[in-house]
């Protein structure tokens, strides 16, 4: 590798993401973004300058190595720097997509004090594409096994982290899952065109080579309470069921046919594949033509809002109360959502929403905001504005201001300690809820959060599991068929 | 995949399933339902149990052929298998010893009203039965409904058997005639579920029904299945599929069940068209 001065560094531009056109994108489901091939990649590693101190590292919910990555991939050895990432990452492909990097680890990146930061997703992302295209995913070798069984509950990226783990520490996991898709959020939220599931199916099948038992259409809770998955068979759980019920406004007019939660239009768009009726069976309101807003600010808005648009909507809103700033929503899907002809609505909110005597929605009441005083939650507080009310004509209206907890397995375990919003209350290190034997991580802890700080937990309890599997002084149950 | 242990047309259109799937069977109670898709490109379905078989581990379904997939369904026989099956889905009936007890079931809503007429029966109750149908043919479960009721009146609409007349008009006529009645549960389409509640409404007996909206997951997850109950949003998945029928908004309830009408037809005319 030639050697180079951090001024030269500082020289090289960021590299640009290739992507779809957005006139092209729109009418498809196809991922925007297209990745960097080789040279892009190893261009833009060059950017990073080894930091002594990085300070990347410490954004980063899981602390990726990653000016070493970085560095492997300068000197190109892809599949060196797919391993540097997986010693702490295990679905590098998944976060490399969809973690907000700026305002993780990019905003820290000292190159990016003077000049944008290094795109350290982008890298990551492209490593762990090409680990997948060139070597094929690889598999561990299996431990010795422990002959303790774990029950994971919710296979989104914090139980399919745990499961991951657990799995290599030599214990038995089986994953519950209540619909008939594995993925959680990363198959029945997250649309295509922002993550490809065969790249989830493919992490899951790497999990499956591994031995880790797959269980769908089980609703714990209902099909079994967690006391009986510990009386049973198991002796720990970790409970990783997301933040999966969703809010509403409580606005009038909310229940017209035409007003949909994110999530259910989303399920019926990504899990069910209503994009493909009537090859596929579940319909969706047909928005072709047709003029929907969104209301929120996250991805979970972007996403909606983006689906709502390649459905063939005419015009597709983004309502927000608060300003542009305060989005939560990663800057790079807000920028693409307005590069596709998203328009934004900010600084406004719907009061009600106005149907036909069918009960279909057609209008939506609206006033402007303006801001305020700072909330609880640091942001300046949305003030409505008297007198600034005006009707939207509207066909469909898709809700994204949040999820709750749901409350499926905390009532049916009274002892397992939730908050008032509903949220398992776990220790921060451990993940060890109120109740022995059982752990908690991802949304239904943190309420909804990202990806990268579901697996993050997912990999702390794993690690709190196995300790306490180890301390446990009941006998391993003899395997079934032995003769002892 | 889940197999059918065991198929039958109970009348025409509406035919009675045997699926395997322990669990459930374990574990269900009256009034809950199960969330089913049935080939790989399916849409999830909810259907009430309508009871089960510990020991041979499988779950019974009573399914009307309306829509394509519940057509779908009631092509498959014994030795054919489903897709999936998840549950039990929602919360179990509420029985309590009330005293009189009415039961009514209108067309396939009989199915759904059985296992709780079984279980009002097991908790002390006097259960009178009204069993409605649009004709003689399309009378199902008279026998189970019989076995399990102190009283059994057949309706049908147009006459041909039992009382001729509305299963409305058959509980008017047991209320006028000084029975003291103490619960009503209604099951069946919505129309004939509203009636019952205003028949019932003035003379204060309370009156559960069960609804039937559109579902996704079945969990709480969607909200697609939310519902209007005492002037505050529900899901029905999750909170119920039983209200008080006197709460209901049954308006909105069958406005909302009308949102895919468009893409129902469709989805029939292809399969239809794919069945010749
Ligand atoms: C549309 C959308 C877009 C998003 N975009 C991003 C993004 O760009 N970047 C980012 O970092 N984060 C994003 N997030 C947030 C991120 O997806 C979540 O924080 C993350 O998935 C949480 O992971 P989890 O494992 O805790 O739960 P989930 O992914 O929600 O998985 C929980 C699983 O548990 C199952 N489950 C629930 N209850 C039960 C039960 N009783 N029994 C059995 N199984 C059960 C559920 O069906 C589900 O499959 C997005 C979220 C949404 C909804
Ligand atoms: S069906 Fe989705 S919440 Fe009830």
């Amino acid at each position: 590798m030639q050697k180079i001065s951090n001024k030269d560094r500082m020289k090289i531009p960021r590299q640009q993401m290739p992507e779809q056109e957005p006139l092209a994108r729109v009418a498809n489901f196809l991922e925007v973004n297209l990745g960097f091939d080789a040279e892009l990649a190893k261009t833009e590693a060059m950017r990073c300058l080894q930091c002594p101190k990085p300070k990347c590292i410490e954004g980063c919910p899981v602390q990726i190595k990653i000016p070493e990555f970085i560095l492997l991939i300068s000197q190109g050895d892809f599949l060196g720097a797919a391993k540097k990432i997986k010693e702490d990452n295990m679905l590098p492909a998944i976060c490399g997509r969809v973690c907000p990097q700026e305002e993780q680890c990019e905003v820290l990146c000292v190159t990016g004090k003077k000049n944008p930061p290094v795109s350290i997703g982008r890298l990551e992302r492209f490593v762990a594409d090409y680990e997948r295209e060139v070597a094929g995913l690889s598999v561990p070798e299996p431990k010795p096994r422990t002959g303790r069984k774990v029950a994971v509950v919710g296979s989104g990226p914090a139980g399919l982290s745990c499961a991951g783990d657990l799995i290599q520490m030599g214990h038995a996991v089986t994953v519950f899952e209540a619909l008939h898709e594995l993925g959680g959020v990363l198959v029945y939220g997250i649309p295509e065109f922002r993550l490809p599931k065969t790249i989830v199916k493919g992490e899951i099948e790497n999990l499956s080579k591994l031995g880790v038992e797959f269980v769908t259409n089980a609703v714990i809770g209902m099909t079994d309470t967690i006391d009986e998955l510990l009386e049973n068979e198991y002796d720990a759980v970790f409970i990783a069921t997301g933040a999966g019920l969703p809010y509403f406004m409580n606005i009038p007019g909310e229940n017209l046919i035409g007003v949909y939660s994110s999530n259910e239009f989303l399920t019926r768009v990504n899990l069910m594949k209503a994009y493909r009726f009537p090859e596929f069976d579940q319909p969706i309101i047909d928005v072709k033509g047709k003029n929907v807003i969104v209301v929120g600010g996250g991805n979970t808005a972007m996403d909606a809002v983006r689906t709502s648009k390649r459905l063939g909507a005419k015009n597709a809103y983004i309502m927000y109360r608060r300003s542009e700033t305060e989005m939560p929503a990663r800057i790079e899907e807000v920028h693409h959502a307005k590069e596709e002809g998203i328009e934004f609505r900010i600084l406004t909110a719907p009061v009600e929403f106005i149907g036909d005597e069918n009960g279909w929605l057609n209008g939506a009441k609206c006033i402007k905001m303006e801001l305020g005083e700072p909330d609880s939650s640091g942001r300046r507080r949305p003030v409505p504005m008297a007198g600034s009310e005006y009707i939207l004509d509207i066909d469909v209206a898709i809700i994204a201001v949040g999820n709750g907890s749901n409350p499926l397995i905390s009532q049916t375990t009274p002892d397992i300690n939730v908050n008032k919003r509903g949220n398992i209350i776990a220790d921060e290190n451990t993940c060890a809820t109120s109740k022995k034997g059982v752990y908690a991580g991802g949304d239904i802890v943190s309420g909804g959060a990202t990806v990268i700080l579901a697996m993050g937990a997912g990999r702390k309890a794993a690690k709190a599991i196995d300790e306490y599997l180890k301390s446990l002084d009941v006998p391993v149950n003899q395997p079934a068929g032995s003769n002892a | 995949m889940h197999k059918i242990l065991y198929a039958e047309f109970l009348a025409q259109d509406i035919k009675r399933f045997r699926i395997q799937a322990l669990k459930i069977a374990q574990k269900r109670k009256a009034g809950q339902f199960v969330i089913i898709r049935v080939r790989e490109n399916g849409e999830r379905i909810p259907l009430t149990i309508a009871g089960s078989d510990k020991k041979e581990g499988s779950v019974t379904i009573i399914v009307q052929g309306i829509g394509k997939t519940t057509k779908q369904l009631n092509k498959l026989k014994s030795g054919d298998s489903i897709m999936d099956i998840a549950g039990p889905l929602g919360k179990p009936s509420e029985i309590e010893k009330f005293g009189t007890t009415v039961v009514v079931g209108g067309g396939v809503g009989t199915a759904i009203a059985y296992p709780v007429a079984v279980a009002l029966k097991e908790k002390g109750n006097h259960v009178i039965s009204i069993v409605g149908a649009k004709t003689k043919d399309l009378v199902i479960l008279e026998k189970e409904m019989k076995d399990t009721s102190d009283e059994l009146f057949v309706t049908t609409d147009d006459g041909s058997y039992g009382f001729h007349g509305f299963v409305t008009d058959k509980l008017l006529q047991i209320l006028n005639s000084g029975s003291k009645v103490d619960f009503v549960l209604a099951i069946g389409p919505i129309p004939m579920m509203k009636r019952i509640a205003d028949v019932t409404k003035p003379f204060g007996i309370k009156t559960v029904v069960s609804l039937n909206p559109i579902m996704v997951d079945g969990t709480g997850m969607c909200g697609g299945c939310r519902a209007t109950v005492d002037d505050k949003t529900v899901f029905v998945c999750v909170d119920g599929p039983e209200f008080d029928a006197h709460k209901v908004d049954f308006d909105l309830l069958t406005k909302r069940n009308r949102a895919y009408m468009r893409e129902e037809k469709v989805a029939m005319e292809k399969f239809m068209k794919e069945m010749l």
